[in-house]
């Protein structure tokens, strides 16, 4: 079967900065592959290059089957229309309501916009009663489930979330994670999410790889992880001070 | 000798990078702009944000200035008996220079400001980003309609600073300098000649179109967080300062100088 998304040798720098080394992945269709590693790995990088936001130096990355590195304007555009990201901070539009945020790229008549916007709040478990409210009204975890509810409006069959529960409390950011999971069951959406946060890779993974220093060091089934013997891993998701893993500028 | 030519060098280099990345931005929001989609919407809340809310800030510039203009016209032209030189000289430093110049720069502190802000703040919390994965161009919905709107409405807002500034020169000539009012307002339109205003109105597109530029440019580019934006800001302000008043002489050299 062909991948849905495949990276291959994939190198991005920034002046004398290595932030992808070869990077090396693939996501199937259906399949919820959670990319792990620690601050500043490139995994928000890996995603904006995949998007076309960031171009990449090297490396090819298909999406479908198609090279997609390189692509510029009209082609571009239409590579786009694949995806939904649901974004580190939610990125909502400050000076749209909720309900203009959620059909930003909704075709149509207002009325029409505003009710598939209410229909989307639904989904994600909110009430019609927020979609006049800016986003500044809104608390955090309410901030995230309408940007959920932005990033599958259109019903893209790729979405990527982006440390879909930073700056959540824990309860909220487990209400997200089975969210995230729920929706990518019921709409059949093949999912790449990046995060740090243990809990949610367990929620939200049928797959997960590890990125470190540009690449990926590890991947497997997320049943796998806990006896994956690979030092890095072992390190991560034991939260450890003590391994491999060296934080620049901390004394171990 | 290297080092020195490396300090030189170094500068220059970066100068001519900026000026060359400015060029481009400008070069890539004017095609777009003339390319669908357009969004009216958006350009009629800039005109408004742009226009509408600059209104007091460039009338009160504006009176106050023509007021000082015309009391230190008085003061100076008495010492060579040619005080009554007030109306003519206040109508045409307004008109030709104080109205558009300090109007723009008005209107540059307030709004190239808060375009830098905004867009510096929708560049580091990713609404950007966002936007294109939402299949919208941030020139068309962001970029566009700011300098579209920046150009249209300084005309307007420099004809509003014009009146203001020759009726602040007014007031004070008839209620403290001893001018009678209808003498001082025959006097200020038998010199005030269509070119004056044009130019006027040409300073001022011209100033709108730096104004939105730089607030522009500087927002998209920004980065590194809350103090990126500072940056962003600042430097969105002090660099159509100089482009304001900068045009501003070329205009005058080309249009008044032969």
């Amino acid at each position: 079967m062909t991948p849905r998304i495949e990276l291959s040798g994939v190198s991005k720098r920034f002046g004398s900065r290595q932030v992808l080394d070869g990077l090396s992945v693939s996501v199937m269709p259906g399949e919820s592959l959670v990319i792990i590693g620690g601050s500043g790995t490139g995994k928000s990088v890996s995603l904006k290059c995949i998007l076309g936001l960031i171009p990449i130096d090297a490396g090819s990355i298909k999406v479908d089957g198609q090279e997609v590195a390189g692509l510029k304007g009209a082609a571009l555009d239409a590579h786009r229309t694949r995806f939904g990201m649901l974004f580190q901070g939610g990125a909502l539009f400050d000076s749209l309501p909720v309900w203009r945020n959620i059909s930003f790229a909704l075709p149509g008549r207002a009325a029409d916009r505003r009710a598939a916007a209410i229909d989307n709040l639904a989904r994600v478990g909110l009430g019609a009663e927020v979609a006049d409210l800016r986003p500044a009204e809104l608390s955090g975890g309410m901030q995230k489930r309408v940007a959920l509810a932005r990033a599958i409006a259109v019903r893209p069959p790729i979405i990527f979330f982006d440390e879909p529960t930073t700056g959540l409390d824990p309860i909220t950011a487990a209400v997200i994670n089975k969210l995230i999971r729920t929706l990518v069951t019921d709409l059949k959406i093949t999912a790449l999410a990046i995060t740090h946060d243990m809990a949610s890779v367990r929620l939200i993974a049928d797959r997960v790889a590890m990125l470190h220093a540009g690449k990926i060091i590890w991947h497997g089934p997320l049943a796998s992880l806990d006896g994956c013997e690979n030092p890095y891993v072992r390190q991560f998701i034991h939260g450890s001070t003590e391994g491999p893993i060296q934080m620049p500028g901390v004394r171990q | 000798m290297i080092a020195a030519l490396v300090a030189i060098g170094a500068p220059v280099l970066a100068a001519f990078t900026a000026i060359g990345r400015l060029t481009r931005f400008a070069i890539t929001a004017l095609t777009r702009m003339l390319q669908p989609p357009w969004y009216p919407a958006q350009l009629a809340q800039q005109m408004l944000v742009i226009g509408w809310l600059s209104l007091p800030v460039v009338g009160l510039t504006a009176i106050f200035t023509g007021s000082a203009l015309a009391q230190q016209i008085f003061i100076g032209g008495s010492r060579f008996n040619a005080a009554s030189t007030v109306p003519a000289v206040t109508v045409i430093g307004v008109v030709r220079e104080l109205g558009p110049v300090l109007g723009g720069l008005m209107v540059a502190g307030r709004v190239a400001s808060a375009m830098a802000a905004e867009l510096g703040t929708m560049r580091v919390t990713e609404q950007i980003d966002a936007l294109v994965t939402l299949r919208t161009d941030p020139f068309r919905w962001l970029v566009g309609p700011r300098i579209l709107a920046a150009v249209l409405v300084m005309p307007f807002l420099v004809l509003v600073s014009n009146a203001l500034g020759v009726m602040g020169g007014w007031l004070l000539a008839t209620q403290r300098l001893g001018f009678n009012s209808a003498q001082y307002l025959a006097t200020t339109q038998r010199y005030l000649e269509v070119d004056d205003v044009m130019s006027s109105l040409v300073k001022a597109g011209v100033f709108g179109f730096f104004i939105a530029l730089m607030g522009c440019y500087h927002g998209y580019h920004s980065g590194g967080g809350a103090a990126g934006v500072g940056r962003a800001t600042t430097n969105a302000v002090v660099s159509s300062f100089i482009l304001i008043l900068l045009s501003n002489l070329i205009i005058t050299v080309i249009v008044f100088g032969s």
